[in-house]
């Protein structure tokens, strides 16, 4: 109920109808955010005085896939350092469209945070200065957090990647074709 | 600076764009050791992802797994009783102590002081036996479990304690005296890193590396949980925010934890370890073998797991980097559906080049010691 908790209303007051809900789960503080103008919103969690959510502390995602629409949830933890208060915030993010402002323009910290979100997930997130795989390699295909990723399934092999200064000769590529050949894989 | 290097312990690569020995950009690669740690626990029961935890932050084992444990336990809305609370304490502080000994330890000895690397390994040596010694395990140790710890204090364990934090003490104020006032670790490790708080707060760092700048950002003391308000020891805080003051940080932080280690042994109260809940708790081997519903009992909860209500919850623990915290989506079943954890050495990296842009190549060894990235944290 966001009537006993006065910061949760003014919240609802300031963002309006982009707040979806608010919750209290085991006392914590749970918002659902309309991912539309989201970088506006976290501004102004951010810049407002009563507020003053400075801290972002994490963000990462679930996954829904066939327990609830929109398929996926970005979830942020803002934490108010002078309050010493959290914020949850739950954007839900459809399947078709998976793509979510990010907010590197006001936390530098949110860079390898989305990254990962983007490599484990696939959910873009927009005007990211570098978004690339960052726990997985390059050449990995899919995003296995998704649930329909299954545990076992096997990567393709690639060859040695090539990256100037190293030295990579033809012992690399032998292997490598022998090991394609005995699990029955066409190079 | 590739992934396997002997000054950075820890695989992670620095892409640097160098002038000389100047580092002009800096590029992180991490991810060499993911092991895929949020994929596996959706396959295991909840109780089974335990010992996942332990090889997080594998420095300080005992202190993934009371985080681990605290978070599931508010999602079940239970609280253990004050022994466990108090046991629990110790032992997330014995982790602690651990953990700063080995950066301390390893960051001097990347510097060239090999000696007080030798002495805090000495240290570090008298808390594995104390967690050999409780737990059975020396690194990881899979002690705690939802609801309550594997097994309670064996006895003596107060005197062991005691006496190996005489040795400790001594031990750390030995390398105090080697290191704090000598003018070549001055050198290396002042003014070296330095991170100012406007960008610590902006790259989300936590920890000693925030502390060291100044800002008093300590969740024991912010967001209060097991008995630590019980508990009368002071949060060491920086001023400049380069190595030197993350190294005393951390070395005042071991003296910190010593105490409210002393005094929890103090404070013990008697009673009971497991929460008395049978939806969570196994039954006593007695009631297992000579009656049919302790049998039925301790089979569902081995196979299946226990179930944990549906919903999701956040909670975060001070651990040896910062706030550890684990986000957890449950479906009601006795298998997470969503087992997150946020790794303070990950973010940390984020910031990296913030603190090395600028300095020269040498200086990379100190300030990644004193960051204390551990390779299971970060990458998962």
């Amino acid at each position: 109920m966001s009537e006993t908790n006065p910061h949760l209303s003014y919240i609802q007051e300031k963002l309006g109808a982009k707040v979806l809900e608010t919750l209290q789960a085991q006392g914590d503080d749970v918002m659902l955010l309309d991912r539309a103008g989201l970088r506006e919103s976290f501004r102004i969690l951010k810049e407002d005085p009563k507020l003053g959510f400075n801290f972002l502390s994490e963000i990462t995602a679930v996954d829904y896939w066939n327990k609830k629409q929109p398929r996926f949830e970005v979830v942020y933890l803002l934490v108010s350092l002078q309050r010493k208060a959290k914020l949850r915030v739950r954007v839900p993010v459809p399947e078709s469209d998976a793509a979510v402002e990010s907010l590197t323009a006001l936390w530098p910290g949110a860079n390898f945070l989305e990254r990962e979100v983007w490599d484990l997930f696939g959910i873009r997130f927009s005007d990211h200065p570098d978004l690339r795989r960052i726990l997985l390699y390059e050449e990995f295909q899919g995003h296995p957090l998704r649930k329909d990723y299954p545990v076992n399934l096997c990567q393709p092999l690639v060859p040695e990647r090539q990256v100037e200064g190293t030295f990579v000769d033809e012992r690399s590529r032998i292997k490598l074709m022998r090991l394609k050949h005995s699990l029955g894989q066409k190079s | 600076m590739g992934p396997s290097h002997p000054a950075t312990h820890g695989t992670i690569k620095f892409n640097l764009k160098l002038k000389g020995e100047k580092v002009l950009a800096c590029d992180v690669e991490v991810g060499f050791l993911h092991r895929g740690f949020d994929k596996s626990c959706e396959q295991a029961t909840w109780t089974q992802v335990i010992p996942y935890t332990d090889r997080l932050n594998y420095a300080s084992s005992l202190i993934n797994n009371v985080g681990y444990a605290l978070a599931v336990e508010k999602l079940i809305g239970a609280e253990t009783p004050p022994r466990c609370q108090y046991i629990r304490v110790i032992v997330s502080e014995l982790a602690r102590i651990h953990d700063h000994l080995t950066c301390c330890g390893m960051a001097a000895s990347e510097l060239g002081a090999i000696t007080a690397g030798f002495y805090m390994i000495e240290a570090r040596e008298m808390i594995t036996r104390i967690t050999e010694y409780l737990t059975g395990a020396r690194l990881t140790v899979t002690y705690v479990r939802i609801g309550g710890l594997k097994h309670d204090l064996p006895r003596d364990f107060s005197n062991r304690v005691r006496q190996s934090f005489r040795t400790i003490r001594k031990i750390v104020d030995d390398c105090d005296r080697l290191l704090s006032r000598n003018r070549i670790f001055i050198d290396r490790m002042s003014n070296v890193g330095v991170i100012s708080r406007e960008t610590a707060i902006g790259y989300s760092l936590t920890g000693p590396i925030l502390r060291a700048t100044g800002i008093d950002y300590d969740v024991r003391k912010a967001f209060p949980y097991l008995v630590y308000d019980q508990f009368d020891f002071d949060v060491p805080l920086g001023s400049k925010g380069d190595n030197y003051d993350r190294f005393v940080c951390r070395t005042q932080e071991i003296e910190q934890s010593m105490r409210i280690v002393e005094q929890a042994l103090e404070k013990l109260p008697v009673g009971p370890v497991w929460i008395d809940d049978p939806r969570f708790v196994l039954p006593e081997k007695e009631k297992v073998y000579n009656s049919i519903e302790g049998l039925m009992h301790h089979f569902k909860i081995i196979m299946e797991g226990i179930h944990v209500p549906a919903g999701e919850t956040y909670f975060a623990v001070e651990g040896g980097n910062g706030e550890l915290g684990f986000y957890i989506v449950s479906d009601g079943g006795g298998r997470p559906y969503r087992m997150r954890v946020r790794p303070p050495c990950f973010i940390a990296m984020c910031a990296f080049h913030m603190m090395i842009e600028g300095y020269m190549v040498a200086d990379i060894v100190p300030t990644f010691g004193m960051v204390n990235m551990i390779g299971g944290e970060c990458d998962r």
